[in-house]
């Protein structure tokens, strides 16, 4: 099994409701809580496993905002995993979710530097790397119903721009999304082979604009008076 | 990358402490004792354990959750942090063993305890090429990804080691070795080399763009909203900016300090041999390479930059 994450960059507003629900759920669930610094401050800051960013991509006219929401990748070949020195980040065989046993962590940040994705954080309460779980003590919850067994982040969105499955089942939802819609990887020269996916937005249809006719004499002086005179 | 002071205060002593003894005990092997006196070589090699001590030491300083340290020796398969943990506990014992030898044996050593002086340097230079490993394996940051990496580490904690052992030689040693000026000019003129290569490499940005971390190649990109109203640890430990000005200038210091100042200094002492003209070379030395060790980290630029707007890294 490889569960991961099918983000779709085209239905994405970009409302940061997964990131609320990420943060509501995971602090406190097994990693939390999820540390804040000066959160009623004038600069507030803390640990949270899920960003959304907005970037405009093209030159205006033509340009477009794009939403990319970032957790961790869960990557098959997973760098954090290989550089830590205590054996806590570790990736499970079952389902390639990556981890962090908070008992065997030291904090050395080596991870984190890492990761390509920034997708762990230190929390400096607990002196512990901390990271997006894909919710594994949601998805494995016998006591949930069964439609509700998928990441919180996948389960908030409101436009259903978030999929949650097996990627490694060709017939699984996420897999065939991939295959129809083109999803791709963030940085895959790196090489880190990330499991999550990103479905590129559609291409849009652009209306073309009709070039006005070129004005006569008199329409252009009637135009250059009207801007020369001043009352 | 945020230069963190207790890992440059690491690298920079423990380098050159690891530099010093590793220096000594092979130029004592590799002239069959006639180069340095047992004085010499008992206190260069106390000498270097104490850097390299008081740099390790600094380095569990940024460490979050030092409590769990003893941990680190657990991954030497995979991490070169687990690797340079156990060679730098490793050369301890074997440390001790040589610094024995030459108290009970002195003048009368054999070959064992050369033999000890050598695996005593192997371990010393393994754990500071470890160290340059744990940067150069990331791929994260293009400007660390290089052979160019444990390279300049070596060097610079060779020529940084050779500095300091004519510290040594000048206020123990019997008569002055100009042998050792020869070859601790050689060692910064090879420092200096590499860190220029080190600097022309690293001059344009040619890692990944903000065009493959967001998946979308059709155009420009750039970051509109980061959805942030602070910073956050990635963009604290990763999103170190300084004036391009000051980066250029602190490189001049680089080398002014680290490798100019000392050779004249060390060109000077060829004429008059004092402990107050090494000490100083060695003075300038450690500032140089303190400011070498926190360019390493400003200039560094991980992709989680991209991210953040960045356009290349």
């Amino acid at each position: 099994m490889k569960l991961g994450l099918v983000i779709d960059m085209d239905t994405c507003v970009g409302c940061q409701a997964c990131a609320v629900a990420c943060k509501q759920w995971n602090t406190s669930g097994t990693l939390g809580p999820l540390t804040d610094y000066d959160p009623y401050g004038a600069e507030p800051d803390g640990v949270s496993f899920n960003h959304i960013r907005s970037y405009e991509v093209g030159e205006y006219p033509n340009s477009e905002t794009v939403n990319m929401p970032m957790s961790c990748m869960h990557c098959e070949t997973a760098e954090c995993v290989t550089v830590c020195p205590t054996g806590a980040s570790y990736k499970r065989e079952s389902d390639g979710i990556v981890l962090v046993d908070q008992d065997k962590c030291m904090g050395c940040n080596l991870c984190a530097w890492a990761c390509p994705y920034g997708a762990r954080e230190l929390d400096e309460a607990s002196g512990t790397m901390k990271k997006c779980t894909l919710c594994v003590d949601r998805i494995y919850d016998d006591e949930l119903p069964e439609q509700e067994r998928q990441p919180a982040c996948v389960l908030t969105c409101p436009t259903n721009a978030r999929h949650f499955g097996d990627l490694d089942d060709p017939e699984s939802h996420v897999s065939r999304l991939v295959r129809e819609r083109g999803g791709q990887q963030s940085l895959p020269e790196l090489g880190y082979n990330p499991v999550n996916r990103y479905l590129p937005p559609r291409p849009k249809t652009t209306a073309s604009q009709a070039k006005a006719p070129k004005a006569g004499l008199q329409e252009r002086l009637r135009g250059w008076l009207g801007k020369a005179v001043t009352r | 990358m945020n230069p963190a002071l207790s890992v440059i205060f690491f690298t920079v002593v423990s380098g050159t402490g690891f530099g010093l003894i590793s220096l000594a005990t092979l130029l004592d092997s590799l002239s069959r004792g006639r180069m340095l006196s047992t004085t010499e070589l008992l206190v260069a090699s106390v000498a270097g354990i104490i850097l390299a001590t008081a740099g390790l030491l600094a380095s569990t300083l940024h460490l979050a959750n030092p409590k769990n340290a003893w941990r680190a020796f657990f991954r030497f398969r995979t991490s070169w942090l687990s690797r340079e943990a156990v060679f730098s506990v490793l050369f301890y014992p074997v440390a001790t063993f040589y610094v024995a030898g030459l108290w009970l044996y002195g003048d009368h050593r054999g070959m064992l305890v050369g033999a000890i002086g050598v695996a005593t340097a192997a371990l010393a230079l393994t754990t500071v090429f470890c160290t340059a490993m744990i940067y150069a394996s990331l791929r994260t940051i293009p400007q660390w990804n290089s052979p160019l990496v444990p390279v300049n580490y070596l060097l610079l904690s060779l020529s940084g080691g050779s500095i300091a052992l004519l510290v040594v030689d000048t206020s123990v040693g019997a008569d002055m070795e100009q042998m050792l000026i020869a070859l601790s000019l050689a060692l910064i003129a090879a420092g200096a080399g590499s860190k220029l290569v080190y600097f022309s490499w690293i001059g344009k940005p040619r890692g990944p763009s903000i065009n493959t971390a967001i998946g979308l190649t059709k155009g420009r990109a750039r970051l509109l909203e980061s959805a942030q109203s602070s910073s956050n640890f990635t963009t604290r430990e990763f999103d170190y900016r300084a004036p391009l000005p000051l980066l250029w200038s602190l490189r001049l210091v680089v080398y002014a300090l680290g490798f100019v100042v000392p050779a004249l200094l060390l060109v000077w002492m060829w004429q008059s041999e004092t402990a107050v003209t090494a000490s100083a070379a060695l003075i300038a030395a450690l500032a140089g390479l303190g400011v070498e060790r926190w360019l390493f980290f400003a200039e560094a630029r991980h992709t989680v930059n991209l991210f953040y707007g960045r356009q290349r890294c």
